[in-house]
């Protein structure tokens, strides 16, 4: 099994690896972040150019580095590579370049947005990007569109994933939806007119990493963190029928796939992955519909967990003191994980 | 140094048709390897020559060739490169037009060479008229038995077809030609794999530029070693040079590599000088993508040395005082030319090329842009031109395809090279219309 060292911590995997998954074994902070690559979709990734990383020793038998910055979710590992992410101060100069770019033309409409809350953009502009913009002129405008009756489009937000293309072309079939027109003017769309009319077509939404593409069925009825996510699963003839319901009170407003620590759509118990038919996403908003199986484990440090975990107000505070540049010696705080002691607050 | 191979019977009247070709021994290398030589021979031969590609980057051919998967019971491609989209490159389009029988033996030879059974040309939509040229001379062809099955009674069967492109810039990208030789969207495809591996259909694909396959039949003629003498250190051979700008005979040209580049721009067998009797100020050497190098660094290099037409000596310095022979599209601008209004031109096409895969690119080309016509339009800072330095950075070597780096380097080098230029419209807006001054040439 080959042997790499991601940011100075070593980790063997198994052949055919890509750097990416490698540094997602190790976990931690040293994951690079991915927009475009996504783990249930074929030849996902190596658009975007978040993950970039730098490869300081291509493999022992060839030490050479490798002379430009590599995209990690398509790089296979070699045994003896050495690689850098975040201990590259080059590399994340390169990348805060990546998320800038990425955010020139983006028009930053979070307040209106249902993605607000659990965008991979709003993370990645967080995590890796800059204060401000140096970005002056006329950001890019498209109108937003309707993909069938159930799916919006807005094209302002997109980032040119790729992700929905595969969806479209990869789990629903004869597919009418793919990238039109070239460069910066491309856009994503359907053939003419043509609405995607497909029983899981609604996964489109599930893998779109930004605001791009919205349930109509829960458009405007609240923001993310006001709703809580519970798993739950029926008995359905056209997919798994294991489910994500997103709750305001007693009511369903929203159905989505099951996602992963990294945003990514889920595997099923027997290995296959947890794409959801459109039947279970818009059409069962009863809890009678469903077998309930608990509240969902939310991984990310996520907003979405805000208005539901006890930890959450310890974590604002601590958040808060820590930019405040407040925090009192000795006192050790960690984001959003809930490791500060509270008495500690009031010193 | 004037020693001619591919063009040397440009001047026959009618060289297009396959009975005057012939008659001036078209076709005669052909006949004389499929009866006298074998695949790996011909292989052997191009290796020896030091062939380099001729269609920018310079990669030997030989080695190329010989990474060519070949497993059993699949099938081979050879893919001609005929898109030629860079501004200032139309060195294809002369040979084509001309000599369109000179490529299409070439390719039946690389074929033979690679054991490809298919081969396609893939040239540019705007070369409509050029890709009928071609189909009249792959017809003669196939009527005389020069292709189809067992060409010349050697038992090697071959078939050549010519594809017009869309008029895509990036489809001259390798692998995005491949994508849209399938009849794809033209995105270049993010290798490995490569297409030695996996190209056209999955299958193992050579994809070569037309100046390179042409000058197969030359090489086979001479024999590898003779072909080697030519030119100069590893930059072997002859080149087609695409002269533009202010010359005062623009054209396309083959010269022997090494010849100074001082001789090329002012002897009258190649651009005759600057028209009008101006000064030089700057070249661009290969092609837009390549950097742009002032008077003093591409007539002599850094060391002091003259310069000259080869991929070593152009190259020398690297692109601190250095740039690329390219694709041999060469692009003189004399005193009166204004650096950033060219460089606007250039960045617009990048821009407007891209295709959009990659979010530096995508984005950055467009950024690059709208910051240069600031600059030339007298709202231009200082901060502008350093920030126009930082995109530049941030898209090179960051992006799928070498488009990205094409975009970077003519604005780096613009910079690099010509800073108080650009300061000039930054510090003179109310002058703007009257910038000659500031970017004229000073006696
Ligand atoms: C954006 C872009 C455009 C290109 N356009 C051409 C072209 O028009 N013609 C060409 O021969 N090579 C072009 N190339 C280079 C090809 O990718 C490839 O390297 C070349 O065809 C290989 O042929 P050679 O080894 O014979 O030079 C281009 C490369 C890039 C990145
Ligand atoms: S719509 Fe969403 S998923 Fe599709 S390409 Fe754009 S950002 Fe990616
Ligand atoms: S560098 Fe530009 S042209 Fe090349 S793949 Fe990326 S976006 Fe497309
Ligand atoms: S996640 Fe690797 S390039 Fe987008």
């Amino acid at each position: 099994m080959p042997l790499v060292t991601i940011d100075d911590i070593p980790v063997e995997v198994p052949e055919g690896t890509t750097i990416l998954e490698a540094a997602r074994m190790i976990g931690g902070d040293i994951v690079p972040p991915a927009m475009c690559f996504h783990s249930k979709l074929k030849t996902s990734g190596g658009y975007c150019r978040t993950c970039i990383v730098k490869v300081e020793q291509g493999s022992a038998k060839d030490p050479r580095p490798m002379p430009k910055p590599v995209a990690s979710c398509r790089t296979t590992v070699m045994d003896g590579m050495v690689v850098r992410n975040i201990t590259s101060p080059e590399n994340l100069e390169a990348r805060a370049g990546v998320v800038e770019m990425l955010l020139i033309n983006h028009p930053l409409d979070c307040p209106v947005c249902d993605q607000a809350g659990e965008c991979h953009l709003q993370d990645l502009g967080y995590e890796h990007g800059k204060e401000a913009t140096r970005y002056e002129f006329a950001r890019r405008e498209f109108e937003p569109t309707d993909i069938g009756d159930k799916i919006k489009l807005h094209m302002n937000r997109c980032i040119l994933c790729y992700r929905c293309v595969k969806v479209a072309d990869q789990i629903t079939d004869g597919r009418c939806h793919g990238i039109i027109n070239r460069g910066e003017v491309a856009e994503i769309s359907t053939y003419i007119e043509k609405a995607i009319d497909n029983d899981f077509s609604g996964n489109v939404i599930d893998v779109c990493p930004v605001g791009a593409l919205t349930d109509k069925t829960f458009r405007f009825k609240s923001r993310v963190w006001f709703t809580k996510p519970v798993d739950a699963h029926r008995d359905c003839t056209k997919c798994c029928g294991n489910v994500r319901l997103w709750y305001q009170g007693e009511e369903v407003l929203r159905v989505t796939a099951r996602k992963d620590q990294w945003g990514e759509v889920e595997d099923n118990a027997d290995g296959s992955t947890a794409w959801i038919c459109n039947e279970c996403r818009y059409d069962k908003k009863n809890t009678s519909d469903w077998t309930i199986e608990g509240p969902s484990k939310i991984d990310r440090h996520s907003v979405i967990s805000a208005n539901h975990y006890e930890t959450s107000l310890r974590n604002i505070k601590a958040d808060t003191l820590k930019m405040m540049g407040s925090v009192p010696h000795g006192v050790k705080v960690e984001l959003g994980t809930g490791a500060l002691d509270p008495n500690n607050l009031h010193k | 140094m004037s020693k001619k191979l591919l063009l040397k019977n440009d001047h026959i009247p009618n060289i297009n048709q396959l009975a005057v070709y012939r008659q001036h021994g078209g076709y005669a290398v052909l006949e004389n390897t499929l009866k006298n030589s074998n695949p790996e021979n011909v292989l052997e031969e191009v290796k020896k020559s030091g062939l380099r590609g001729r269609g920018g980057a310079g990669f030997p051919t030989g080695l190329k060739w010989s990474f060519l998967a070949r497993p059993e019971g699949v099938s081979r491609y050879l893919v001609c490169n005929a898109d030629e989209s860079e501004p200032g490159t139309f060195k294809d389009r002369y040979l084509m037009e001309r000599i369109p029988h000179l490529l299409i033996e070439g390719m039946i030879l690389s074929s033979f060479a690679l054991g490809a059974k298919t081969s396609y040309i893939y040239i540019r939509g705007e070369y409509f008229y050029v890709a009928r040229i071609l189909e009249v001379a792959i017809a003669e062809a196939y009527a005389a038995g020069l292709l189809g099955k067992n060409i010349m009674g050697s038992g090697f069967d071959h078939d050549c077809y010519v594809q017009v492109g869309a008029g895509a810039y990036i489809c001259g990208e390798e692998t995005a030609l491949l994508e849209s030789l399938e009849g794809k969207r033209g995105n270049p495809r993010i290798k490995p794999p490569f297409p030695a591996v996996a190209g056209l259909y999955g299958c193992p694909t050579v994809v070569n530029n037309v100046e390179t396959i042409a000058a197969v039949v030359p090489i086979l003629e001479l024999g590898g070693d003779e072909y080697a003498k030519i030119g100069i250190g590893k930059s072997t051979g002859t080149k087609l040079i695409s002269a533009s700008g202010h010359i005062n005979k623009p054209g396309v040209y083959e010269i022997e590599l090494g010849l100074p580049v001082e001789e090329f721009i002012y002897s009258e067998q190649y651009c005759g000088g600057i028209r009008g009797g101006r000064k030089l100020k700057a070249v661009v050497a290969g092609g837009s993508s390549v950097p742009i190098l002032p008077t003093e660094l591409i007539l002599k290099t850094a060391n002091g040395e003259p310069r000259l037409m080869s991929y070593e000596s152009l190259g020398d310095g690297g692109f601190a005082s250095g740039t690329m022979l390219g694709s041999g599209g060469f692009i003189v601008m004399d005193e009166d030319t204004s650096i950033v209004k060219n460089l606007y031109t250039f960045a617009r096409f990048y821009h407007h090329e891209s295709c959009g895969q990659c979010s530096p690119c995508r984005e950055g080309t467009g950024w690059m842009e709208k910051i240069i016509h600031k600059i030339l339009d007298g709202h231009g800072t200082m901060q502008d031109i350093d920030l126009l330095w930082d995109i530049q950075s941030k898209i090179e070597g960051k992006t799928i395809c070498p488009l990205g780096e094409a975009a970077a380097w003519p604005v780096a080098a613009a910079i690099r090279h010509f800073r108080s230029e650009f300061e000039s419209y930054v510090q003179n807006p109310e002058n703007i219309k009257d910038i000659k001054h500031y970017y004229r040439l000073q006696n």
